[in-house]
């Protein structure tokens, strides 16, 4: 199937780039998944079936890709050829070391003195400095910076990763 | 514009090409069957006029079963025998089950594996005791249709985790039902409330049932119903509140341990006691026990309040817990629908009102909703609907993950994961020459795997001998649209596909099944063989069927030659499916699939191009 061949930008009607319309890219999502879902092929052969449930995969895993800026930063470096190793290249400069261990400690903090709103405002810091990332990710993509890229991305992640942990923690605070 | 096609009165148009398919609520408390009729959802209706089936099985001495209204009116009388709420036993051990002891049940530790109960009936799964129900729900369908039905749609609860959804489908299937979709019951709400109201925007579903509560948050737009987040409890409901005001008359009344029969009377009685209290201000209860005893006592709506106060603030995490996973705020939300009886009790309504700051939505009939949803899903999968415009995006409910090193859980699939989802896994060998290894499947959201519900235990076997940590073993887990999990193996270096033996920690083995399937339908092999040959038949026509449909749409993708090939083959099916041989059924099966895997491929190929062309179509005039 020529479907399953295609890349995450092909398969939802996108140019391959990092700038993309999310608008956009939520319509073409909903247009293919009315096309190849499973619920359409209930009574199909059981090729189709199992094609629909390939291609509505697929399409699912392109959806989430394309929609969240670090993982689509990270597909289009690949696309390029460059893989961002985050798990092995945890190399980061100095200031954005020293910020981690800022927050780490911050995250530390709240969570001794069950303090939800000290993280919520961690979040809204956090939140910032990963806009701050984006907009220069869209800069390094426009002039083919790829390893700059990259440790944006790297960045990104991590913000990604403290981010799930503050809302790990509240939750717990939550529930206490 | 399209006109309105209106039959002859009494003459329903085309009937022959008009599917029978059915929606099934199969609730803790009371099941429903609904189906589309001439545009319209209903509930279908047993001979003497109820909708509702209570979910009460009894094994009689006859060795009869008596399902339903019937079965209930005498529980009190024969507790042991007769089955009720039995969907909190779905898919899982007899150590889930908290408090047996109010559970008038003959329970059996089976040690391992799924709760069984010992009856007059013989020694019972919770499958087989609700696909009982099924089997009573399907004949009052058939019925009232008039005829075999194509299939059905089941709903469970969003928060179910895959073994309650296993053992939901084994026991649709045990009751001879073709399964097109289970359907998770806030969805199946959504479905009606949305279509019902041409609602657009955000919803959030709250849906306390008898047993079950969940809450998914759905973006409804142009007939699409994409779900964000869900959440819920799969062991709290009405039942939890009846319970409450039971334990209260016992130590009000001043009651010592109550036998069994009592106990029914009593948990009757606080069920009663809490639907009146919905609408009046005080109760007065009054009961005779076997005892001779004379319970009467006085509970007002404020006592009932403070007695359930915590079961209401425990609905209310679920739902923060949803809305952060879909990273909306409660200004965002359009309406709150609520679904479920359990959701008549005023103080749920205030607790949901408050919480949301909008008055809930209480327009239609919560007990009705589910089905209705699952009845009109069901008539789009079976093919009725023409116009393409409904379409279900659901997720998972609850994360995937495996048992790594030191008893920790490695998440593979996260929950609110749109399905169908699936993610790949690199394993290697740790020894020289191992051919098999264990993966172990978890479900929940903690770290530990003690603290997740464990799933199955998959052996891989057949790996090519190499030395340790040469093998590359690629495992697949795939999640359908059903939220139903299946893991696929191969070995990278060899392509070799491992076998895979699945072992469901709290499931059904497929042995346990064909056993059970033996003994409902009596076990004499010949019925097994005219069951397998029938069953191929139906496989085979249901093949043709679709190939020809797909050659009358899209024949033109294929080249004369391609065509007159599949032609052949559809042919030569149609003349084996005649006959009584059922492995030579089997093989014109699997040689027509086989030969129409590319005509499949580029069909799908086709309708996507032609959707994004008329879509950009659509776009310029804008």
């Amino acid at each position: 199937m020529e479907l399953l061949q295609r890349n995450y930008f092909e398969l939802l009607g996108l140019p391959a780039q990092f700038e993309i319309d999310l608008t956009l890219l939520h319509q073409h999502y909903r247009t293919l998944q009315s096309e190849v879902h499973p619920d359409r092929f209930v009574t199909a052969s059981a090729n189709e079936r199992i094609q629909s449930m390939q291609v509505a995969t697929q399409a699912n895993e392109a959806y989430q890709t394309l929609k969240n800026t670090t993982a689509r930063a990270r597909y289009l470096l690949q696309l390029n050829g460059i893989e961002t190793l985050e798990e092995s290249n945890t190399a980061m400069p100095g200031d954005f070391l020293m910020l981690q261990m800022e927050w780490r400690e911050a995250i530390d903090d709240a969570n001794s003195t069950k303090d939800t709103s000290a993280l919520d405002r961690l979040l809204v810091e956090i939140r910032q400095m990963a806009q701050h990332l984006s907009q220069g990710l869209s800069m390094q993509f426009a002039q083919k910076s790829y390893q700059d890229a990259s440790e944006s991305v790297r960045k990104l992640s991590f913000i990604d990763k403290i981010s799930a942990d503050i809302h790990r923690v509240i939750e717990q605070l939550e529930n206490a | 514009m399209a006109l309105i096609q209106i039959a002859e009165p009494g003459m329903s148009a085309a009937p022959h090409q008009q599917k029978l398919a059915i929606g099934i609520d199969l609730g803790t408390t009371n099941s429903l069957v609904a189906t589309v009729q001439s545009g319209m959802s209903l509930c279908l209706q047993d001979e003497h006029g109820h909708a509702l089936l209570p979910s009460v099985v009894r094994y009689l001495e006859s060795g009869q079963i008596a399902v339903g209204h019937a079965a209930q009116a005498t529980q009190s009388a024969d507790p042991k025998n007769t089955i009720s709420s039995v969907k909190r036993f779905m898919g899982r051990g007899i150590n889930d089950i908290p408090d047996t002891t109010h559970i008038p049940y003959a329970f059996r530790d089976t040690g391992v594996g799924m709760v069984q109960i010992e009856t007059r009936g013989g020694i019972k799964s919770p499958v087989e005791i609700s696909a009982d129900i099924l089997r009573t729900l399907k004949i009052r369908a058939e019925k009232a249709l008039g005829g075999e039905l194509t299939g059905a749609v089941i709903t469970v609860p969003a928060y179910f985790d895959d073994a309650q959804r296993q053992a939901t489908k084994d026991a649709a299937r045990l009751a001879g039902l073709n399964v097109l979709r289970l359907l998770n019951e806030p969805t199946a709400a959504a479905v009606a409330y949305g279509l019902d109201n041409a609602s657009e925007g955000i919803y959030v579903i709250y849906d306390l049932g008898g047993g079950t509560f969940d809450v998914s948050i759905l973006r409804l737009s142009r007939g699409i119903f994409e779900v964000l987040a869900t959440n819920g409890d799969s062991a709290l409901g009405g039942d939890d509140f009846d319970q409450r005001i039971f334990c209260w008359i016992l130590s009000e009344a001043g009651l010592p341990p109550l036998n069994q029969e009592d106990t029914r009377t009593l948990l009757t009685k606080s069920r009663e006691v809490k639907e009146w209290l919905s609408e009046n201000t005080e109760a007065q209860i009054t009961s005779v026990l076997s005892t001779g005893k004379l319970v009467n006592i006085k509970l007002t709506a404020d006592k009932l309040v403070e007695l359930t106060q915590t079961l209401v603030t425990k609905t209310l995490n679920p739902t923060r817990k949803a809305l952060r996973d879909a990273g909306l705020n409660i200004e965002e939300i359009k309406g709150v629908v609520m679904v479920g009886g359990a959701t008549r009790m005023p103080q749920i309504r205030q607790a949901v009102a408050e919480f949301f700051k909008q008055e809930p939505l209480t327009n239609l009939d919560p007990d009705k909703v589910v089905a209705l949803g699952a009845a009109i899903q069901a008539n789009v999968l079976a093919g009725n609907r023409s116009d393409d415009d409904l379409l279900l995006l659901d997720v998972i409910p609850l994360s995937l993950g495996l048992e790594t090193m030191g008893g920790l859980v490695e998440r593979v699939i996260p929950r609110n994961a749109t399905l169908p989802v699936a993610r790949a896994q690199d394993f290697t060998t740790f020894k020289d020459g191992q051919t098999a290894m264990s993966i172990h499947v978890l479900q929940g959201e903690r770290e530990l795997v003690s603290d997740c519900r464990s799933l199955a235990k998959f052996e891989l076997r057949g790996i090519p001998p190499m030395v340790a940590g040469a093998a590359r073993i690629r495992v697949t887990f795939q999640v359908d649209a059903d939220g139903l999990l299946s893991v696929t193996a191969r070995e990278q270096s060899s392509g070799v596909v491992a076998d895979i033996v699945v072992k469901p920690s709290y499931g059904l083995s497929e042995d346990q099944i064909i056993k059970m399937l033996k003994s409902s339908f009596g076990a004499a092999e010949q019925d097994k063989q005219a069951r397998a040959l029938r069953e191929a038949i139906v496989d085979a026509e249901r093949l043709i069927e679709a190939i020809n449909a797909a050659l009358a749409e899209d024949g033109h993708l294929l080249s004369a030659d391609e065509k007159s090939a599949i032609e052949a083959l559809v042919n030569a099916l149609e003349a084996t499916r005649h006959g009584n041989d059922k492995d030579s059924i089997i093989q014109a099966v699997e040689a027509l699939n086989h030969a129409t895997e590319y005509f499949a491929g580029r069909r799908m190929d086709a309708s996507v191009k032609q959707a994004f062309a008329g879509q950009d179509l659509n776009t310029l005039e804008l």
